[in-house]
Formats: structure tokens, sequence, C-alpha cells
């Protein structure tokens, strides 16, 4: 008879400048499936304001050294992010169909879905400048050059259904242009954006470039939108997110200027958008400053 | 107190008629020894406090106002140390009730300007002397570069002690030089002298004991402070360090009835650093000495994070580095 193993369970934390810390607060909390049995998966990690306070300043303290990568850089560091994914593709899409309650067919269709979406992404890094930015025609002896550069922190609320391809269908445009992000997880789906995590960590991506948090968001969205050192905040997270009105977090993001990106839809009905089907570049461009220089032209 | 009366003091404590070496050090070393783990423990526990929100708002503020807002590189212009000045006096432009600081801490080739910069404003220039950091100087040109700092008008002299003659065991070395310095920082006429503080460098005197040995060794020959450090030594201030010299000049009250301020100084960078040690100044030397004229903070960048906290509590929403100044 075969001896029978302990069971090793796996203690889900948070994503801080690179380490993996339990919540300041010493809180956790439970997290179901997402299919008919509502079967317990795990204790999640339930993080404090304090915690988003920490993530912000590690994501601050990386800004310069991923910014200043370049995006050469930046795409290999991102395209190994995929490498890794793949490799660790069975244990997400099994992590997948536990949280999102999918059969294991579709589970896998995500999955090799959020893989493809993140190599997309980092394709991008090296072109951005080509498409995003311009030789504007001046009447005089000048070149005048507008190019894209990365805004700084983005706070990055994660969608709250798609667990793992919404979650890189936000993280990767934040960051392909040298923007640092601060993501809250989805409340109820939060474990794949953990084991992501572990992906992000061992993957040659700087620590602090990507932060991840777990807990609820009506908590800690608003310190996260009114956070004066962050310089922008995504809000697709705040569709169908118990408690949370995105229109008030946009206008405590206003206090501080931020660049806000809406969830898709109007007022209370905003709804999460399909994150199957292939992108745009606007979630890339929202998080862009434009810098135009005038440079004299010699003969 | 005067150097003359420091040094009757000194007769009068050491029960001799002019000290000597071996008097010093039979006084010094009759010292009670530091329990090294008792008192990291102790340390280690007073950080633990848990402090209210009106409490860390009335302490932040006192944290401000504590601060000897410091610049002491090579590469320091007038311009930086104007920039010092109006920072100290208005740390936090947003919000003018925010304390000014106690002091501006420079070379003493600097007080002139700064004393310009901030006249009027009631904020002290302190100036660092005896060839500091390193104290490595005859003692001609120490009290030399100590009456220059004294001439140009700094309130406040730091020096250094000699660590070599320290260690060496040569305790009349250091008391003389102590004394001497203080004794030129005396002004003529109304005019009222410079304190003096004196910077032991904790962080090279290498055994607690040595560090409560020259804490009792500066306040005999008359310093008015006692400090921790230059900050161009690793470690600076600590927390055990700065307790064992909050335990001597509260013994020293008892011995004397005469208080003497401390300064840690260098390392302490953030307020939640800051408050625990006023809970520490509070705990162990008392009440009295949370008071600008008794403790400060030797620092530059603790203000940054004082003023982000600061401006937490009033907001209610996190700050960032946008919204203090640099420098």
């Amino acid at each position: 008879m075969a001896a029978q193993r302990l069971p090793v369970r796996k203690t889900y934390k948070l994503y801080i400048g690179g380490k993996f810390p339990r919540s300041e607060s010493g809180r956790s909390y439970e997290v179901f499936g997402q299919d008919r049995k509502k079967e317990f998966l795990a204790n999640a990690a339930q993080g404090s304001r304090k915690d988003v306070r920490d993530a912000v300043k590690a994501a601050r303290s990386a800004v310069s050294g991923w910014a200043g990568a370049t995006a050469y850089n930046r795409g290999q560091v991102l395209y190994r992010v995929g490498e890794v994914l793949e490799g660790r593709r069975e244990q997400f899409i099994s992590e997948v169909a536990a949280s999102e309650g999918l059969t294991r067919p579709l589970a896998t269709r995500v999955v090799d879905a959020a893989i493809d979406r993140w190599v997309w992404y980092a394709g991008w890094s090296d072109k951005l400048a080509q498409v995003l930015g311009n030789l504007n025609p001046v009447a005089g002896p000048y070149f005048d050059i507008s190019a894209p550069e990365p805004t700084g922190v983005v706070g990055v609320l994660a969608p709250q259904a798609s667990s793992l391809l919404g979650l890189v269908s936000v993280i990767a445009p934040a960051i392909v242009s040298g923007n640092t992000v601060v993501v809250l997880t989805s409340e109820d789906r939060p474990l794949p954006a953990i084991s992501f995590s572990e992906v992000l960590a061992t993957s040659d991506v700087p620590a602090g470039v990507v932060n991840i948090i777990t807990g609820r968001t009506a908590e800690l969205a608003p310190w996260l939108a009114s956070h004066r050192d962050v310089n922008a905040i995504d809000l697709a997270g705040a569709a169908d997110a118990a408690d949370v009105s995105w229109g008030e977090l946009e206008a405590s993001g206003a206090d501080s200027v931020k660049r806000v990106v809406r969830p898709a839809g109007d007022g209370a009905d905003a709804i999460e958008p399909d994150w199957s089907v292939t992108p745009d570049l606007h979630r890339v461009r929202a998080f862009l400053e434009t810098k135009t220089v005038w440079h004299p032209k010699g003969r | 107190m005067s150097g003359s009366v420091a040094k009757s003091q000194a007769r009068e404590i050491l029960e001799v008629t002019s000290p000597t070496n071996s008097s010093i050090r039979s006084w010094l070393h009759g010292l009670p020894g530091v329990d090294q783990v008792g008192c990291e423990a102790r340390a280690t526990g007073l950080a633990t406090r848990s402090i209210k929100t009106s409490s860390k708002a009335w302490g932040i503020d006192l944290a401000i106002s504590m601060i000897d807002l410091t610049t002491l590189e090579g590469a320091d212009t007038p311009g930086k140390v104007r920039g010092l000045c109006a920072k100290g006096a208005a740390p936090d432009p947003s919000d003018p009730s925010t304390p000014p600081v106690a002091a501006i801490c420079v070379y003493n080739d600097m007080v002139e300007v700064a004393r310009a910069a901030l006249h009027g404003t009631g904020i002290h220039v302190a100036a660092v002397a005896t060839a500091f950091p390193s104290g490595r100087a005859s003692m001609t040109v120490k009290l030399a570069d100590t009456s220059d700092a004294v001439a140009a008008g700094a309130d406040e002299v730091d020096m250094v002690i000699d660590r070599g003659a320290f260690l060496a065991g040569d305790y009349r070395k250091v008391f003389d030089q102590i004394a001497a310095t203080k004794e030129v920082c005396a002004r003529p006429g109304d005019r009222p002298d410079a304190h003096l503080k004196v910077i032991l460098e904790t962080g090279e005197l290498v055994t607690y004991d040595n560090v409560r040995r020259a804490s009792w060794l500066a306040m005999l020959a008359g310093a008015d402070f006692i400090k921790t450090s230059t900050g161009k030594i690793a470690p600076a201030a600590t927390m055990p360090v700065t307790l064992i010299m909050l335990q001597a000049v509260r013994d020293w009250r008892e011995l004397t009835g005469s208080m003497v301020g401390v300064k840690p100084a260098g390392g302490i960078r953030t307020s939640k650093d800051a408050l625990r040690y006023l809970v520490m100044v509070s705990e162990i030397a008392g009440d009295d000495w949370l008071d600008p004229q008794w403790f400060r903070f030797g620092a530059s960048s603790l203000l940054g994070d004082l003023l982000l906290q600061r401006q937490k509590q009033r907001l209610g929403v996190y700050s960032g580095a946008d919204y203090v100044t640099i420098d």
C-alpha cells in the first residue's frame, strides 16, 4: 500500500517590492471556487491600506530603473515572463479552472490566450515610440520631436471576473512602456494573480515593477485612488465589485490629477469587457506622457 | 555653565585638586557596566509601543521642531545653504502651521550665510568644528576652527572628541580638549555663549561601556549636549546607544542638578523611527527632555518623511515625494 501523503498546502501571500510578505494587518480571508460546489480553495492575505502604501513606495522606487531600461531590454524581460508562464501552463489551467469555475478545455483556452496576450504586449515595447511618437512639421530650422514616456506609478484594479486573462490584459499595457504598477486583484478570484507574481519574481522583472495585493476591493481602492504618489489608475476592476463606485474613485483621483481609465459601460451599469478580443493600444496610450523637444537643425 | 565653572565642578565630583588621567579613569571605570542584551531588549521593547493618532500628530510636530537640519558636504554652496535655511523656516510651504526646525547645521565657513538667511526666524545656526569629522588635528587648529565658528556667530558648536585618545585610555586629553573648546565657546559681554555639543562618534567607540564612559566624560568636561555621531560613519545613531546616553543625562541631573541635552544624529530617516526615539526620551530620561532645547535629531532626509506623514494626517490621503521639497 502506498503511504498516504500529507497535503502540502500553499500559503497565498502578497507580492510587494519583489518579496512575498503577509499582510501587515495579519488578516486573511477565505477564497472559494466559483463553480456550483463553492469549494474552499485557500486562505488569501487580506491586504490593508498600509500594504497599499508600502506597495506604492516599492513601485515608486522601481520607476527610475524600469523606465530607464532600454525598450529592447524591457521587451526581453517581458518575453521571458511569457516563457515562464508557458512552463507553468498546467498549474495555471488548474487554478483558473478552480477559481473561475471553468471546464478544463475552456480554462486551457483562457490560459493560452493570456500567455499570447502577454507576448503580444511584450512585442510592443520597442515599437511604441514609432507608432505613438512623431517628428512634427514646423516652420523653422528645427527638428520638433514628440516621444512617449511612461507616466510613473499606475494603480490597477484588476478585473473581477477574469482572473488571469483579464489580469495580464491590464498589467502588461501599463508596464510595457516603463510604468510600474500596484495591482489590487479580483476580490473573489485572487489566486491566479498570486501564482502570476511567482512567475514575475522568477523572470528578471526588477523588484517593485509589479506589486500585487489581494483583499477587499471596496476597502483598498479608495486609498489607491487617492494616493498622491500614484500617477494614473485603471478602474477596470471597479465593474461588478461589491460596494465600489468608480465615479467616486475617479473623483478622488482627480484631486491629484491622475490619469484615469474608466471601466467599460456607463455608471452603475459598468461592465467588464470581453478580454478574449484582441486589444488595441488604448490601454498603453492611457499611461503615457508625451515629451516634445525642439532641436536646432544644423548644416 | 562656563568653562571654569565646569572645571571646578569636575574637581568636586572627582574629589581631586586637578583631574588626572588616573582619577578620571578610576571614576569612569567605576560606572556600572552596560548589560548589552538587556539594553538592546529594552530599546527593542520601547520601539513596539502603539501610538494613537492624536499623539502621533503631536509627536510629528515635536520631532520637526527638534530637527537640526544638516548639510555637511564638500559640495555645499551658499545657495544650497540658503535653500536649506528657507526649508527649515517653512518646512511645508503648503501648510503654514508646520513648525520650523530647531537649527541649521553647517560647516563653519557657511555660518555667516546661514545666519543672514535665518535672520529674524529664531532658528539657531549650528557649526561643526574641531576638525570635523575625524578630529585629527592639533589642538591649536581645533581651537582656531572653533573660534572661527563662534566669531562668525554660531549659536551652537558641534565638536568631535579625539576617539583615538579615548580608545588609548588618555581620558585626560579628551577632557582637556572638551574643556578648552568650551572656553572658546564663551562670548564676551551680554551675548550668549555658543552651546557646545560633543560628538562621541559612538560607531567608533566599539562597546556600550565606552559609550557610557564617553558620555560621562563629556558631561564632566562641560558639554551642553552629547551627540551620537558625525553621520559620516556607519553605524550612526542607534536606539540602544541613545538609550545609554539618555540614562547618562538622567543620572547626571541626579548627581549635579543640571540638565544636558542629547542628540542622535545620522541614520534616522522615518517618522516611525523618530516617534520611537521620542517614546524612549520620555521613558528613559523623562518628559523634561521632550523639548527642542534638550533633545535634537541630527537629520536631513527625516524631515521629508515627517512632512509626508503630516500631510497624510491633515488630508486623510497618502502623500508622495512630489509634494515635499528635495534637499
